[in-house]
């Protein structure tokens, strides 16, 4: 029922700023969907055009198959939960779930039975009298939630409804979001500039960078398929470390030349590099595909598939400085210096390790992302 | 070299004097808090006797017979205090009427001010339209132009239109203020947008968002506005000096002016006059003070 579609949108700002660029993509029935990137990217931009709160420039909105870019926001049948819950004050709880219905001038008896239904869902029932002022950060949320979900939307909207909340409080709500998707299945687009929370609550992922769509995927995909450096680097905590490389063709393989490091390449991605023929690329290994011994025969170290064949693949190593250790737990981060830069490692708590040493570090190939120099694309 | 040190270190005493020690911190404390308390009162009393002294002078000689004022002797109290002035005022010009003139004219113009600025506010706050800025900018233009200067026209036009002499050349010309918009506007420029997008998506109307929300929550402003309208409205002079003439329409300013006529001079009846023509504005800001604290409260601290 519910199907969305944007074709060509841009929006331009008055003073002359386009915010967003040729943004094209359909929202499936009962999705959930991720719009992710840094800071002005132009993601809350384009879901306030989905809502009607911002003006579409050019280009078409298409909601079941009407165009919908001059409707008005409140006839969009939309729901939108805000950043900072938009909750009206004056107002009790119960006033503040049932508003959507009762400025439609519903049943009296309906708007009831929907309110508590509501509440009952979202374990807020005994909140119903209170004001939003006399309720903690994630009470609130939940009064946000349940104002949107009333009325059985189109889709729901959520603009960074998560970013006021402290950090355990965030990690519940997400969960609770998922499973509320989950019961529901409303549509549902969701902004966010976390990409954990892209990651975990997504079925696909926008990213955007400066206004333009960069991929769309589901969220493994974008993390062992980015489609260039940029998403790369944006997907993943801390994110990938990016090595400038020279590449050399062999007779077997591609050799690639990361300053006086010699690390090989060979089957498939040699072989699309050798298609390719950038000369200069980006080698882009996670913090997670660095270790700091080569694995040994008989001992479990594979972390991720392929992590011992790629490893074991000779002089994919580099001679690095530790310059920092930052534990976290169960895991290290190493920060190493090289040829000038800094760059990041994940290792075991247990590694032994210490600041200014200098150490060989191994790369597990198998994982290794090739970009283009020049395009930052994906080879 | 090795330090020694002193196994019985200080800070190391008896239950005893311990608390010896916590009562003079503690006495000492106290007459600290009490000599501070005692000059910021002092302050706080000489520079209110200052302010009120003249109202209090003035309320004394409302009940002064005349003959006691023009004595030589300083009489800041009435000897034989008396309530003759009062009547005499009362006798003298319609004093009742005109006090009803003004609250009738100067609620008039509270209540259209208040919707008329609220409204044109909330348009040039929230909603997006060409030109915007320069109407805002006219508005605020307009606040440099002297009401002395426009009196004249604007008086050739109401008695053009042969409105002279009614209540209404009294209320309507002031019906809206660029003051007021502004005002209202920088209050709104406060209010998050985002309540405002929320209501347009919930499908709510603008009308019903400024009725049902926007009001509810801007009560502060609404009161502080009201105050400021009702007291300036209630001390027009200018204005209903020109525009009326008969006694029936004449606001409570113009008024008084009659008791201080030449053939009947008394000073101590017009005081009394002007004493019974300030109660009602007192009256209307301590009451709207009350409002006006209550509703700042409520929106600063946020919810």
């Amino acid at each position: 029922m519910a199907k969305l579609a944007l074709e060509n949108v841009r929006k331009i700002y008055k003073n002359g700023y386009e915010a967003v660029h040729n943004f094209s993509l359909e929202i499936e029935e009962g999705e959930f969907l991720i719009l992710v990137g840094p800071s002005g990217c132009g993601k809350s931009t384009l879901l306030r055009m989905i809502a009607g709160l911002e003006d579409i420039t050019s280009g078409e909105l298409w909601m079941d198959g009407e165009i919908g870019n001059y409707k008005e926001p409140g006839e969009r049948n939309l729901a939108m939960v805000f950043q900072n819950y938009a909750l009206y004050p004056n107002m009790s709880v119960y006033d503040n779930i049932a508003f959507s219905l009762s400025v439609r001038k519903k049943d009296k008896e309906e708007i009831d039975r929907k309110v508590h239904e509501t509440a009952k869902l979202l374990g807020i029932e005994q909140l119903l009298d209170r004001r939003p002022g006399e309720l903690s950060g994630g009470q609130k949320q939940r009064v946000a939630i349940g104002n949107a979900i009333i009325r059985n939307p189109r889709a729901l909207l959520m603009d960074e409804p998560l970013s006021n909340l402290d950090a355990k409080l965030r990690t519940q709500m997400r969960v609770e979001l998922a499973a509320l998707q989950h019961k529901m299945k409303t549509t549902t687009i969701y902004v966010t500039h976390d990409q954990t929370e892209a990651m975990t609550l997504g079925s696909r992922i926008v990213v955007m960078k400066e206004g333009e769509m960069q991929q769309v995927d589901t969220p493994a995909n974008l993390y062992d398929a980015p489609a260039n450096k940029f998403v790369a680097g944006f997907i993943g905590t801390p994110s990938m470390n990016f090595f400038e490389a020279q590449a050399v063709r062999e007779e077997e393989g591609v050799l690639l030349l990361v300053g006086e490091h010699r690390i090989r390449l060979s089957g498939e991605d040699a072989a699309r590099l050798r298609a390719h023929g950038a000369d200069k690329v980006w080698l882009g290994i996670r913090p997670e595909d660095i270790a700091v011994s080569a694995p040994q025969e008989g001992r479990q170290t594979e972390r991720r598939p392929g992590w011992k064949e790629g490893l074991l693949a000779d002089g994919n190593y580099l001679e690095v400085l530790i310059t920092d250790i930052e534990l976290l737990g169960a895991e290290k981060l190493l920060i190493f210096l090289l040829y000038g830069k800094k760059y990041v490692a994940k290792v075991p708590a247990e590694t032994q390790v210490k600041t200014g040493e200098q150490r060989r570090l191994y790369l597990n190939m198998a994982a290794a992302h090739l970009f283009d120099c020049a395009t930052e694309k994906r080879i | 070299m090795d330090i020694q040190l002193e196994p019985q270190a200080a800070g190391r005493m008896s239950g005893e004097e311990l608390k010896k020690l916590h009562e003079r911190m503690k006495k000492r404390e106290k007459s600290r808090r009490l000599r501070k308390l005692g000059a910021r009162f002092g302050v706080n009393l000489i520079v209110s006797v200052l302010v009120i002294l003249p109202l209090l002078y003035a309320l004394s000689i409302a009940f002064m017979p005349s003959g006691e004022l023009f004595s030589m002797e300083m009489n800041l109290l009435p000897k034989a205090p008396t309530v003759d002035n009062f009547v005499q005022a009362f006798a003298k010009i319609p004093l009742f009427r005109f006090i009803l003139n003004s609250f009738l004219v100067a609620g008039c113009i509270t209540i259209g001010q208040i919707i008329s600025c609220s409204l044109a506010a909330f348009a040039l706050s929230f909603l997006d339209f060409k030109g915007k800025n320069v109407i805002f900018m006219l508005i605020m233009a307009t606040m440099m132009v002297p009401g002395e200067a426009t009196i004249i026209s604007n008086y050739l036009t109401v008695s053009g239109w042969g409105w002279l002499n009614t209540y209404k050349v009294l209320i309507i010309p002031y019906m809206t203020s660029a003051m007021g918009i502004f005002l209202f506007r920088q209050f709104y420029l406060t209010f998050p947008k985002s309540l405002y997008e929320a209501a347009k998506i919930d499908g709510c109307p603008n009308l019903v968002f400024i009725i049902k929300i926007l009001i509810p929550l801007t009560k502060s402003a609404i009161g502080a506005m009201a105050v400021y309208t009702f007291i300036n409205a209630y001390n027009m002079y200018m204005w209903p000096l020109l525009v009326t003439g008969t006694e029936e329409m004449r606001t409570v300013q113009i008024g008084i002016s009659m008791l201080n006529s030449v053939d009947s001079q008394s000073i101590t009846m017009v005081i009394a006059g002007v004493v019974m023509v300030i109660l009602p504005s007192l009256l209307v800001f301590i009451l709207g003070q009350k409002q006006l604290i209550r509703g700042m409260f409520s929106g600063a601290v946020k919810g």
